[in-house]
């Protein structure tokens, strides 16, 4: 038994037998003609490519909707681009044949991407390649030819989009590969397909393990080859659950969460690190309703810098891929701490120097951060919140500081978005109570239930001993949440809701009645919602 | 010749799903298409080169169209930048 690990990119358990992916091998070797014939043998080539990618777009649609179709047609663009066409005419005008002309131009514009400062766009260049493969396939008259004869594990060295759309999707159980990325289009076809797939596996994946078992686990992003008997009974039984669930929530993928009289709400999802995303976005969530980014400052010895923080929020919204991101900016007190922001002890921390407050006492670590997530505003969609929030006038400060950062990058002439969403976590009573005020300056409001029960009820969270008493369905919470709900809407501002009640759904027909425009919930509790929302008159 | 400017406000920039579009979009009209950003000149046609521009949100692009179809040709492509960049 060996076990490989990689990045699991869309979940699901495959067991069954490895084939090894192989491009179709050169059969005849072409006749080499004058630079013209060689040209003229590149354009009938492109002609086929791009017939060929227009019935691939077609069954992309069928299969998977209008932006796996989309990927295609455009492929088939970049196979009529003028300057790629331009530098194959000039290779073959030197004397190249025409299948080292259109890999050398394939490589000249795929270094460009690569060349390019985000991620996004550097992995186009895995597009260009798929187009150049496919045009010197063409050349050189093969047809393809790899194709699956029974319930298979692919496994390669990467795969194309196109590669991907080929296989035959009721024989592919599952794809692992040496390379790979989770932004590239292979990727996000696998997850839009609901195929398990784990990616960047490395030279330990042998194409000798062809023919054996395999148990591909999407989730943990682990290869596991010849298992024993006691691991394969394990996944058996996992797989089971796993597909039992799937199969009712899976084909809710890609569904609108609206429910029968087609009232729609946003269903996003809690995360607490870059790694999260990964589940967000197997688990169908909308987009990322509050990203935590105490992560950043707990569990280390010194404040991390506007560098790493800026890394850590670019890639977030990289990986969403333009999908709403909201930011809470560091949530710590007393209770959550580390040494070297020097914070005094305090008698009651749940009321004490955090949230919004701290961050307004050292106005340069604050600084710090908005600065990071301005300068990561140009990788998606951004929106920033501050948490614990009791008065305008802390809002309105905190609005100065975005305003100064804004100034100061344009200054340095360093890009960000102006059109970043500034909103705020409806957490105190006080915030609630006053959160009509609160709605005409700020751009959205969330509601942290978790925060707005205790202080409502005077129940410490901590303290099990009164777990009782810390009721989220008390009245005086209900009626809070529907006159926070009034105030946001009269104010023409959404309102969300991301503490844990929102994926309460005993509630979830309350929250509906009430006008919640969104829930924010952990991953796995995106679906089950989903379904529950369809099901709403 | 006409001249529109537009905002990005794709959150991803100008990235290869818009320019696809833009590209179909250009190859309608008979009119020469460019797109100016700073000291850069792209023509809409060209798929490569706009992806490879590194358009990003929020930054204003100038469009300049010149040739028979122009004035119908600005008209509509305010109305395509707008909805799809």
């Amino acid at each position: 038994m060996i076990e490989l690990h990689g990045t699991g990119v869309s979940s699901g358990i495959a067991i069954g037998q490895m084939v090894a992916f192989s491009e179709g091998k050169e059969t005849v070797s072409r006749n080499i003609g004058t630079p013209e014939q060689e040209w003229n043998d590149f354009l009938s080539a492109q002609e086929i490519t791009c017939a060929e990618l227009s019935h691939l777009a077609e069954k992309a649609r069928k299969d998977a909707g209008d932006e796996a179709a989309l990927l295609f047609e455009t492929h088939c663009e970049m196979a009529q681009d003028p300057d790629f066409c331009d530098c194959i005419k000039e290779l073959t005008d030197s004397g190249k044949d025409a299948v080292s002309a259109v890999m050398e131009a394939g490589e000249q514009f795929a270094a460009m991407f690569e060349s390019m400062d985000d991620a996004y766009t550097k992995e186009r260049a895995a597009d260009i390649r798929d187009v150049a493969s496919r045009i010197c396939r063409i050349l050189r008259g093969e047809s393809e030819d790899f194709a699956l004869s029974a319930p298979s594990v692919v496994i390669a060295e990467d795969l194309s989009p196109s590669q991907t759309m080929q296989l035959d999707k009721s024989l592919l159980l599952g794809f692992a590969t040496r390379k790979g990325s989770p932004v590239s289009h292979t990727a996000i076809l696998s997850r839009i397909l609901g195929i398990p797939a784990i990616v960047g596996l490395g030279d330990k994946l042998l194409s000798d393990f062809a023919g054996k078992c395999g148990i591909l686990d999407g989730i943990e992003g682990k290869l596991i080859i010849e298992p024993d008997t006691e691991t394969l009974t394990y996944y058996n039984e996992t797989k089971a659950a796993f597909d039992a669930e799937k199969a009712g929530l899976s084909a809710l993928i890609g569904k609108e969460t609206v429910t029968k009289s087609g009232k729609r709400t946003k269903l996003y999802c809690n995360i607490g690190s870059p790694s999260d995303v990964d589940k967000v976005l197997s688990n169908d969530g909308e987009g990322i309703g509050l990203f935590r980014s105490e992560f950043l400052f707990l569990g280390r010895d010194s404040a991390p810098t506007e560098d790493e923080q800026f890394e850590a929020y670019k890639s977030v919204l990289e990986k969403m891929d333009g999908k709403p991101v909201i930011v809470r900016t560091m949530d710590i007190g007393a209770d959550k701490k580390a040494d070297y922001l020097g914070l005094s002890d305090e008698e009651n921390p749940a009321l004490g120097l955090r949230g919004l407050r701290l961050s307004l006492e050292h106005p340069d670590w604050f600084k710090r951060q908005l600065r990071a997530l301005y300068r990561a505003s140009v990788y998606g969609n951004l929106s920033v919140m501050f948490p614990m929030v009791a008065n305008v006038w802390e809002v309105e400060k905190a609005k100065d500081l975005c305003r100064e950062v804004q100034i100061e990058l344009k200054m340095s002439g360093i890009p960000y978005c102006n059109t970043v969403k500034l909103g705020i976590m409806i957490e105190t009573p006080a915030a609630a109570l006053i959160s009509g005020e609160l709605a005409k300056i700020v751009d959205f409001f969330s509601v942290g239930t978790n925060d707005l029960t205790q202080y409502t009820l005077a129940c410490d969270r901590q303290n099990g001993s009164i777990a009782p008493h810390l009721d989220p369905h008390h009245p005086a919470i209900l009626s809070l949440l529907k006159m926070i709900a009034e105030n946001a809407h009269q104010a023409g501002i959404p309102v969300g809701i991301c503490g844990e009640l929102g994926a309460d759904e005993s509630l979830t027909e309350f929250f509906l009645a009430i006008g919640i425009d969104e829930l924010s919930v952990s991953p796995s509790c995106v679906l089950p919602l989903r379904k529950n929302i369809r099901n709403q008159a | 010749m006409q001249t529109l400017s537009f905002t990005v406000k794709d959150p991803m920039g100008l990235h290869a799903r818009p320019a696809g579009l833009l590209v179909k979009e250009a190859k309608k009209y008979a009119s020469k298409i460019t797109l100016h950003k700073g000291e850069k000149a792209v023509e809409a046609t060209r798929l490569m080169a706009l992806m490879g521009a590194g358009i990003k949100c929020g930054e204003t692009v100038t469009v300049t169209i010149e040739g028979a179809d122009e004035a119908t040709a600005a008209q509509e492509l305010a109305v395509f930048f707008e909805q799809n960049c």
